[in-house]
């Protein structure tokens, strides 16, 4: 990594929505940092408050009754409390988001050409001609054939991998320093996906951009990211180089995630590792480690909430290294 | 294995009519026969026609042609009330576990229902005792408990709402089940509980399953055999290893390459397909898959392949095997 300043840092991201009378805890203290053209993944499964911390940065969750604390600053500006119209100026241009469904983040009535060129006239001025080149080239970029032709088409002619690059050619229109993906390819094919997972991965060097990637896909990750943050129940499991935490994860949620997707390769097991019971719901969060209820190393220590400390590369939450006993190294079947 | 065929479908065609005279063919020319006990895993991306094939299998959709044997009996053709005796021996498991639990109805009276409406097999009328029998027994086979019976839908979690699921499709004790993208919609930790409930359940009630996913390693952990689809044709079928670690068709290695696998490979060099899946209103000639395959040749878009036997359980649909000689 080098040692330049990050280009968005969160420090105790907490968000809490009030329902019934009582504060709902979504996401608790989390911190973490996107460096220049770094990929970091948000890595959870549903309801670990992924998408809400995401959501959070862009200053897209603004309902009544919701509580943000903490802070978020994107090149040194604090985003948390910035006023929409300040936040109107950054998003689109210099932080731009992508979303799961590509149909739903185009309005259907306009031409995909059209709405690209509206984005890019809307922080640059630009004429309609230019904006236009621009977007025809953006979509070639993007891998789209026959760009020209690709641009004067709506939203529903398009199949959903040739959606979701119209959407990143848009997201990607102002050059923005920081791209925010949530789920990109949940939606898609396994054979595009990796078209899209390998776009992604090229947008660093062609286009010098940040990514902050959403997924609940431990395999997505290992394609795509640099850094990988895991929440469990909205706090922090474990953070660190994916080359560190794929090799030795150090939080036992981390571990047993990685061991119950059935291995492509190798003898297959009778029986899947599994995680017994459910994440629990955020009103029933324990006051230690939340995942403690479903941990096979449980013991009475795990009942204060454990703080995220370093070993090694890696921050994490969990006694188990700090009383000398840390996760065996992962084993498996797939060749190195 | 016992090699008695539970189910054979022979020739089957499904076609959708569209507007300007335009035909879909969901389903062109597919054949595969499902031996008792063993695992079928259907895999292939959006529209291949997976789960119409799991459909027409089960005759919850008409065919255009084509026969299905199920025990013996040809059940293409038969109306549905003749067909009615037969449902209770093939089930259906659906993707979406929320809807499809009627969210106004208790779970006991869901799972209730299809004892209530077939008769037992003395095809006597069951009676409350024999019922609510029935339904403590179904819950503890799918790790429930049995308070869960007088709850609603909403009250529970996708992975408990797809044992729900399991629990109605098994209440009439089928001999086939056709699960549709059962695990999809879970979270991985749920997923992984939910397969092993799969794999226990066969175990223990010798079920046999066609199981339809698009993940290739769910399809990998619970299959015996798999079949490979592609716009609407299977273009490859045979043993879960064979085809899975050594694929004759071009189109099964790049599926397999496309899988991101959880583990950090730098020299990694995956072979990416190139473009999405075609049209299947209007599928390229010849080999369907020849305008993505990366070893297409003139041939492949001149003339269709046949499924061809390799001599090693497993069939491919193509001139220029991987691996193989022609």
């Amino acid at each position: 990594m080098d040692a330049e300043a990050p280009i968005l840092e969160v420090r105790d991201l907490s968000v809490s929505f009030r329902s019934q009378g009582r504060d709902v805890p979504i996401v608790e203290k989390v911190s973490f940092a996107v460096g220049a053209r770094e990929i970091l993944g948000i890595v959870g499964e549903s309801g670990s408050g992924k998408s809400v911390t995401a959501m959070t940065i862009m200053g897209l969750i603004d309902a009544p009754g919701v509580r943000v604390t903490g802070s978020a600053l994107f090149r040194g500006q604090e985003l948390i409390g910035m006023p929409q119209k300040a936040l109107r100026r950054l998003r689109g241009r210099e932080i731009a988001m992508i979303f799961q469904d590509p149909m739903t983040a185009f309005t259907p009535v306009y031409t995909i050409g059209w709405q690209i060129d509206e984005q890019i006239r809307a922080h640059e001025k630009l004429g309609k001609a230019e904006a236009r080149s621009r977007t025809v080239r953006l979509l070639g970029d993007m891998g789209v054939p026959d760009p020209e032709r690709t641009a004067n088409r709506y939203p529903h002619q398009l199949s959903g991998g040739l959606r979701q690059r119209a959407m990143i050619a848009m997201a990607l229109s102002c050059n923005p320093a920081l791209l925010i993906a949530d789920e990109p390819t949940t939606a898609l094919d396994v054979t595009v996906q990796a078209q899209i997972l390998d776009l992604i991965r090229t947008l660093r060097a062609d286009y010098g951009s940040s990514v902050l990637l959403i997924t609940h896909d431990m395999g997505v990750v290992a394609k795509t990211c640099d850094r990988v943050m895991v929440l469990y129940s909205g706090r922090i499991a474990e953070r660190g180089p994916c080359d560190a935490i794929f090799a030795h994860p150090g939080h036992p949620y981390t571990a047993a995630l990685l061991d119950s997707i059935p291995p492509l390769t190798g003898p297959r097991p009778e029986r899947l590792p599994s995680i017994a019971g459910a994440p629990p719901p955020p009103l029933e969060r324990p006051a230690g480690c939340a995942f403690a209820p479903r941990c096979h190393f449980t013991h009475d220590t795990c009942q204060a909430l454990p703080p995220l400390l370093r070993y090694g590369q890696q921050d994490i939450a969990c006694v188990l290294p700090k009383e000398g006993r840390p996760m065996p190294p992962r084993v498996t079947e797939y060749a190195q | 294995m016992n090699a008695r065929p539970l189910l054979q479908a022979e020739h089957l065609h499904k076609e959708y009519k569209l507007p300007r005279g335009q035909t879909l063919r969901a389903l062109d020319d597919v054949s595969l026969t499902v031996m008792q006990g063993e695992t079928l895993g259907l895999v292939g991306e959006s529209g291949c026609g997976k789960s119409t094939l799991g459909r027409c299998l089960l005759r919850l959709t008409d065919l255009s042609s084509g026969d299905i044997v199920f025990e013996g009996r040809n059940i293409s053709a038969l109306s549905e009330r003749a067909l009615r005796p037969i449902r209770r021996r093939m089930q259906m498991v659906f993707q979406d576990s929320y809807a499809s639990l009627n969210p106004r109805r208790r779970i006991g009276d869901l799972i209730a229902e299809p004892l209530r409406v077939h008769p037992d097999n003395e095809g006597r009328k069951r009676s409350a005792a024999d019922i609510t029998a029935r339904l403590d027994e179904l819950m503890s086979l799918v790790g429930l408990p049995q308070s869960a019976l007088a709850r609603y839908p909403h009250e529970f979690s996708g992975g408990q709402r797809q044992r729900i699921n399991i629990a109605r499709a098994l209440a009439l004790s089928p001999q086939l089940v056709v699960a549709d993208e059962p695990v999809s919609a879970l979270d991985v930790s749920i997923q992984a509980q939910i397969v092993n409930l799969f794999t226990d359940l066969r175990e223990r009630l010798g079920l046999t399953y066609v199981f339809i996913a698009h993940d290739l390693a769910v399809v990998r952990q619970i299959s015996t055999r798999v079949a490979v689809m592609y716009l609407g044709a299977i273009v490859e079928i045979g043993d879960t290893d064979t085809v899975l670690h050594n694929p004759a068709h071009p189109y099964t290695a790049a599926l397999i390459s496309a899988v991101p696998e959880p583990v950090i490979r730098h020299d990694a060099q995956r072979s990416l397909l190139r473009g999405d899946v075609p049209s299947p209103v209007s599928p390229p000639s010849g080999c369907r898959f020849h305008t993505r395959c990366p070893q297409a040749q003139p041939r492949c878009s001149a003339e269709t392949p046949e499924l061809r036997d390799f001599g090693d359980a497993r069939q491919a649909a193509c001139h220029f095997p991987l691996g193989l000689s022609a």
